[in-house]
């Protein structure tokens, strides 16, 4: 007796979108359990992880602050993944545009231009295309493989932050923080709620999502992406070029991930410290797949997995629970997604292997 | 009386969607060469599998030897005396012929002298067959005898064949009906699939006839022609296709010159120096083996493995050997490759999509980067129009349609952005035969028109069918082009086995020049 999956005949096109909600109900009825052994009382704590963080227009603004990297990465990441282009080194992309654009707020630390935060973003967009063009060279000249290369880049990444933190860009008057100065405003998003750290990158990570949609809906680009991913073969049949899709894909998701760095130091975080992200490069990646690879979904997404984040401030304070509760809700998320989407295209069977007409044995 | 060796009675199968096989009933006699015959889908493979125990039908009953018999698993099938020869060989290239029989058979038949068993039995059959060699040396047909040998050591008393002949030379398909023949005189019942009719005639003494999972008909086929068997098997009187006059040809339009190619993949083949020319208004068939350089030769000239002087390949005076597919699409080429689902279509993608994949270009879907979605479903509502494609519509995706209409949309997608020159692997392969007489008719249209048409398949009938000369690749290496009038089946036979040209019909014929 084994156990063995079966491919299911028919493929339920709903199935393929209910599957995210399965898992989020799947995680929350886990959360239970979970809470249960640790000693609280399960629906207090769901109550305090999942509903008290967006009880208050506070509340909803700071969603809106964690999501707005996620989405972003996440957005830039759904173009690659769909063409089989798997950059996992979004955090170190990040890292690489927080310093690209934050370096700039330093650089010309006294200027009072307007011009500076625009100049900082093209600036943390390039910051993160340069890092995730490194992977793309590699492949596309010597076909490594991206995952291994854009992982490695994080941790090169996140080395240079330190040393320029401990270094050369430490804050004078710091105290010998391994910080750097706080920025001026004229390098600081402007926030357009008042009285609450909501900026405009909301607004722009919006039009990201928008922007996306209509690129894969229906520029050339987009259908680019999806037949590579989908039949590489089909895609040199149109005469696609597959290393242009490749550095296209490389530089959209590097680029988003660099800017996200570059928003999150100059919004929230306001200076470059020796932590700018709690690993929303990599949170992305789920984001993404849970968001099923579309700019809409992967909104959504990322307002839950915001949620996650604020859930596990509010589970730490109120709870006494450790922070790690919010990397298990993430990791049972996206087991529970990885599961139900192979339930939805496979069934389990119980029973004997699948027959094998000719066995093959240890050739003497 | 004689208890037939096998008899199915009632089989039906119901798969999600599909009714397989409904109420079938099969009767094989010792001895005797049983023809299944059926369009691709008419539900040959799902009863053979019940026959080989590889799959459970849902209702029916199997008699083996006049006794009621449950086959639930494949070694149940063997040890009844059931051996099969699959389509596709599943053998391993590192291991030598001794070594690969002895993995698929039971481990005691496996033991003792089994290098002297098979010498015994291959000479016995007529198959020749070195114990010794390495599978990865052999070429398909002797493989092909490996799978025989292998199920013939097990003294088998049913053998089932499926589509055996399709990667065989006309030479190499004789000796396999002696042998098959030599069995039968034994008492050995064989179980014969194909949809190759002028083959049935030859060796099978009845046939059952399936279409849509049921038998239709069975007959003697030596009191049939191709043409009447081909009608019982389609339920409609068939079309051959209609070509005109043999006209003058035109202009050159395709030449390829000392082509070649050294193949990127450890199992591909080199081409060595192609030369040959397609005129307007003809159709070029390139006959071979598989695996001889087809795919590589179709790579080569649609611009997918783009190769080293421009003028390899010239199209109407474009010169485009080192361009890719975009540039010889706008030169006017078009291009069917050999696999619909995954090369020349995307499986998940809706007809219009598809229909945009290789028409963006010469059919103006595309503005200032943008799909236009309109311009792209009313083409595609062309093709499926024109070309009589069944399709709810084209917002449907291309894996949701029949093998036969999806080749049809494929080809209506190439020919009506009006190519020049058209190439095409495979024009055929596993479309039923509606559909394929409906292509094949269209490509002799389209050479009508003045395009210059080259088809590459291994189906010599459709090839003597649609062209007007026919050359052959064996080994990588392109036979000078002979009028179909002028040349026969032996001949090519021969050059598809790399047998040289015999030194009588060395001539070439080449029209005009």
């Amino acid at each position: 007796m084994a156990i063995r999956l079966e491919p299911r005949g028919e493929v339920s096109q709903g199935m393929i979108y209910g599957s995210p909600l399965v898992a989020v109900a799947a995680t929350l009825v886990s959360g239970l359990v979970l809470f249960a052994i640790l000693g609280v009382s399960p629906l207090d704590a769901l109550f305090t992880f999942f509903i008290s963080p967006v009880s208050s227009l506070d509340g909803w603004t700071e969603l809106f602050v964690k999501a707005t990297p996620l989405v972003l990465i996440a957005v830039g990441l759904s173009f690659g993944f769909q063409a089989n282009v798997w950059n996992i080194g979004a955090e170190g992309q990040l890292t690489i545009g927080a310093l690209a654009g934050g370096g700039l707020a330093l650089l010309f630390f006294e200027a009072e231009s307007v011009l500076l935060l625009p100049a900082m973003m093209i600036a943390g967009i390039l910051g993160g295309m340069a890092w995730a063009a490194i992977p793309a060279f590699l492949k596309t000249k010597y076909n490594t493989n991206e995952i291994l290369t854009s992982l490695m880049l994080v941790y090169v990444g996140l080395l240079v932050l330190s040393w320029l933190i401990h270094g050369p860009w430490k804050s004078p008057d710091g105290m010998n923080f391994p910080e750097s100065r706080l920025f001026h405003d004229q390098a600081t998003l402007p926030v357009f709620v008042s009285e609450t750290r909501l900026h405009i990158g909301w607004l722009i990570a919006l039009a990201v999502v928008l922007t996306s949609w209509i690129v894969m809906a229906r520029h050339i680009i987009g259908f680019q992406v999806k037949v590579i991913g989908m039949a590489p073969m089909a895609a040199r049949f149109a005469g696609f070029n597959e290393n242009k899709v490749i550095w296209i894909a490389l530089m959209i998701s590097g680029g988003l991930a660099g800017f996200a760095g570059m928003i999150e130091v100059s919004g929230p975080i306001g200076k470059i410290q020796p932590m700018i992200s709690p690993g929303y490069g990599f949170t992305a990646i789920i984001v993404a797949f849970l968001g099923r690879l579309h700019p809409v979904g992967v909104l959504f997404a990322g307002m839950l997995m915001a949620l996650t984040y604020l859930g596990g401030d509010a589970a730490q304070i109120e709870l006494n629970l450790p922070n790690a509760v919010t990397g298990v809700f993430q990791g049972m998320l996206l087991f529970y997604l990885l599961a139900s989407d192979v339930l939805v295209k496979y069934q389990i069977r119980l029973g004997p292997s699948a027959p094998i007409v000719f066995k093959a044995g240890p050739s003497k | 009386m004689i208890e037939p060796r096998l008899e199915l009675t009632g089989i039906t199968k119901q798969y999600p969607g599909v009714l397989a096989n409904n109420n079938v009933n099969l009767k094989i006699m010792p001895g005797e060469i049983h023809a299944l015959l059926g369009e691709n889908g008419a539900g040959k493979s799902t009863l053979v599998k019940f026959i080989y125990g590889v799959q459970k039908a849902d209702s029916g009953q199997i008699r083996w030897e006049g006794k009621h018999q449950e086959v639930s698993s494949p070694n149940v099938a063997r040890k009844l005396g059931i051996g099969m020869v699959f389509q596709h060989f599943s053998l391993f290239d590192a291991m030598t012929v001794e070594e690969n029989i002895s993995v698929g058979i039971v481990p005691e038949l496996a033991k003792g002298d089994l290098a002297n068993r098979i010498t015994e039995i291959s000479r016995q059959y007529g198959l020749p067959l070195d114990p010794q060699r390495y599978v990865h040396t052999l070429s398909v047909g002797e493989r092909q005898r490996i799978e025989v040998v292998r199920c013939l050591l097990q003294s088998p008393r049913l053998l089932i064949m499926d589509e055996p002949t399709s990667v065989l030379t006309p030479q190499e398909v004789r000796e396999l009906f002696k042998t098959l023949r030599s069995l039968s005189e034994e008492g050995v019942s064989i179980l014969y699939i194909s949809h190759k009719l002028q083959e049935i005639i030859d060796l099978c003494h009845n046939a059952t006839i399936m279409r849509m999972g049921e038998v239709v008909a069975t007959c003697k086929p030596e009191n049939e022609t191709p043409r009447s068997m081909a009608e019982m098997m389609m339920g409609a009187n068939l079309i051959a296709p209609e070509r005109p006059d043999r006209r003058m040809p035109g202009p050159v339009r395709l030449t390829v010159n000392s082509l070649s190619v050294v193949s990127s993949n450890q199992h591909g083949v080199d081409l060595k120096d192609i030369n040959f020319d397609v005129h307007a208004g003809e159709v070029l068939g390139v006959a071979g083996i598989a695996g001889n350089g087809q795919r590589e030769l179709m790579d080569a000239l649609s611009g997918e493995v783009p190769v080293d002087a421009e003028e390899c390949v010239i199209i109407d005076d474009h010169k485009v050997g080192r361009s890719g597919p975009t540039d010889r699409r706008n030169a006017g080429m078009g291009f069917v490759p050999e696999e619909r689902l995954g090369h020349g279509a995307v499986p998940e993608m809706s007809l219009w999509e598809n229909a945009f994949l290789s028409g963006a270009q010469s059919m103006s879907l595309l503005d200032k980067g943008f799909i236009r979605t309109r311009e792209s479903a009313d083409y595609a509502s062309n093709i499926v129009r024109e070309f009589n494609v069944k399709t709810p519509g084209v917002e449907n995706a291309a894996n949701s349609l029949s093998g036969g209409n999806l080749q049809k949309f494929i080809f209506g997608r190439e020919i009506l952005q009006g190519p020049g020159v058209i190439v095409v692997l495979q024009p055929t392969w596993g479309v039923d035969a509606g559909s394929a007489a409906a292509i094949r008719q269209a490509l002799i249209d389209l050479a009508g028109t003045g395009a210059a048409v080259l088809v590459i398949s291994q189906d010599l009938e459709e090839l003597f069918e649609v062209s007007d000369r026919i050359a052959v690749i064996c080994e990588g290496v392109v036979s000078s082009p002979r009028a179909v009038s002028d040349i026969t089946v032996d001949e090519i036979g021969l050059l598809m086995a790399g047998i040289s040209e015999p030194s009588s019909s060395a001539r070439e014929a080449t029209y005009g020049h």
